[in-house]
């Protein structure tokens, strides 16, 4: 029998607590889309999207009155472009990223992924020229996001590549200067990149995914916030426990909703991705759970060790709530896009060293951040060189989202707008770093056993 | 198919009529209510049988929803099985 209290809590949840699914993401195989005319591949693309998903917001919109829980985002997902664009006999793959554009304006869809190249051991043609296209792309692009896996615990790290996409990210910030870098935000850089990760900008569509499938992210830093508010002063075995429960509970009401919309639109069911995605909104962010836990400022000693354990404990509860947990699945922790990470970064005490430790343990990386305009791009490149070492090393999705704004310096902040939020511009060290990166080549995958 | 309809608001007169009336409206067959008061503030739930509705799921809530904003209260019918989903292991 249901329990009035319940029911309260859960619209409590909802109401009060920013409790929402963040995303249900179609994943879409675009590998019959080939063509050696990148003008009939580009066709091929936009009409295979919009096909695929052109119920995906409807459906989205008739479980959100259903259940009456939000579905923030819906979004598509799409295999690798460099590996459908290398089947084109072009030099530019700019146009398969304005169909991508113009199909996921036609679906409704805010964001479509997968503008992307693997490269952790090398790169073909295709991935060369997709690299070569991402600023360009993010110009000519309103919804597009672009993502190059540089390196992995299998393979090592490509250093060649990360040389190539300090570049890539400087270019991109020039291109799109008037928005103060924007162009940048919607550009990751990842080691041990997942195939059904749902959320953006780092989402595509793996080629060991189905055809079409149906991955969902769900939220609430605010719900756990709430929670731990409730436990002030006790032991850490309470705390780990009630972020258990919590995120048991938010996982089951995307499970919920993820089975549902896979069945309406006929597409199979990948994951749920058990994560904590703060907003820029009051109450939507996580460096205030690490705070509630008993740091003064999120960024100060002990900052790590209470990242941790939240991020070990949202998989913890999550895990059992759903049948197929995948994607990132983590406690993420993008500076512009939280609230709390804003203020911690702007006081001076959350510093890039100190967030680079913090991806030792949270979900993904060095996210959403803003440096100054003039870092040089070996800078940007010795930045995604440690990122990349921290995730190979440790078996881990790691991810580089930086944005050196064109003119700005630190203190200045860049405004992003919408759920991107705004960054303050943080310092980066200043010795060059350009020897280490003119070497090249690669660095080996490193040993899996002997761990003592 | 159940849901449930929680209704939130100030207490006054006819509350309980004006959400029956609508939900009759609809063929909409309440299956168990029970309210409380609390905080002076009037707190309804019902579990209704949606199976007859003349209307989708979606729009129904819709229609409540409006029908809430209208009588200044929160009427929300949402789908029973998120709930169970959420607090039932």
């Amino acid at each position: 029998m249901l329990n009035i209290n319940d029911i309260l809590s859960t619209q409590d949840m909802i109401d009060k607590r920013h409790l929402d699914i963040r995303t249900i993401t179609m994943g879409i195989s675009l590998l019959d889309c080939g063509h050696e005319d990148v003008k009939t591949c580009a066709r091929k693309i936009y009409d295979k999207i919009t096909r695929r998903a052109e119920n995906l917001v409807k459906v989205g919109q008739q479980i959100e009155w259903e259940f009456g829980i939000p579905i923030v985002n819906k979004r598509i997902s799409v295999t690798p472009i460099s590996i459908v664009g290398n089947t084109c006999r072009t030099d530019s793959y700019v146009p398969l990223a304005i169909a991508m554009d113009a199909a996921a304006k036609q679906c409704g869809v805010n964001f479509i992924g997968g503008f992307s190249a693997l490269v952790q051991k090398g790169c073909t043609q295709g991935d060369w020229i997709l690299m070569d296209s991402i600023p360009e792309a993010m110009k000519a692009t309103e919804r597009v996001c672009a993502s190059v896996n540089v390196g992995s615990t299998k393979a090592g790290i490509n250093m060649d590549a990360v040389a190539k996409m300090g570049q890539i990210i400087k270019k991109t910030a020039q291109l799109t200067a008037d928005n103060d870098g924007l162009g940048c935000a919607k550009l990751v850089v990842f080691a041990n990149a997942v195939e059904d990760n749902p959320f953006m900008a780092g989402a595509f569509h793996g080629v060991g995914e189905p055809e079409t499938v149906l991955n969902v992210g769900v939220s609430g830093p605010g719900v756990v916030y709430h929670a731990l508010q409730g436990v002030k002063g006790q032991p850490f075995d309470v705390v780990a426990e009630t972020i258990k429960k919590t995120a048991f509970r938010i996982t089951r009401m995307g499970q919920i909703v993820g089975v549902e919309a896979s069945k309406r639109l006929g597409v199979p069911f990948g994951i749920v991705d058990l994560s904590l995605a703060p907003t820029p909104a009051v109450g939507d962010s996580v460096a205030r759970i690490l705070e509630e836990m008993g740091l003064e400022v999120c960024g100060t000693h002990g900052t790590t060790a209470a990242l941790a354990l939240l991020n070990d404990a949202v998989k913890k509860g999550g895990v059992m709530a759903s049948n197929h947990v995948g994607g990132l699945s983590g406690a993420f922790i993008p500076v512009s896009e939280d609230e709390g990470m804003i203020a911690a970064a702007e006081a001076g005490v959350l510093q890039l060293d100190k967030l680079e430790a913090m991806t030792c343990v949270c979900s993904v990386g060095l996210d959403m951040i803003a440096v100054p305009g003039d870092t040089s791009a070996e800078t940007i490149s010795a930045i995604i060189a440690d990122e990349a070492a921290i995730g190979m090393v440790n078996s881990k999705t790691t991810a580089v989202r930086i944005i050196p704004a064109p003119g700005k310096v630190v203190g200045d902040r860049v405004e992003m707008g919408g759920l991107l939020g705004s960054a303050p511009v943080m310092p980066v060290h200043g010795q060059s770093s350009a020897e280490f990166i003119a070497r090249g080549g690669r660095i080996p995958a490193p040993l899996q056993s002997l761990k003592n | 198919m159940k849901a449930v309809v929680t209704v939130v608001g100030k207490d006054r007169v006819g509350i309980i009529a004006a959400v029956c009336t609508q939900l009759a409206a609809y063929q909409v067959n309440v299956l168990d209510i029970s309210q409380t008061v609390m905080q002076g503030y009037f707190t309804m739930m019902m579990v209704v049988d949606v199976s007859q509705s003349t209307l989708p799921l979606a729009e129904l809530a819709q229609q409540m929803d409006e029908k809430g904003k209208q009588m200044n209260l929160s009427i929300r019918l949402q789908r029973e099985d998120i709930f169970d989903a959420m607090h039932r292991v």
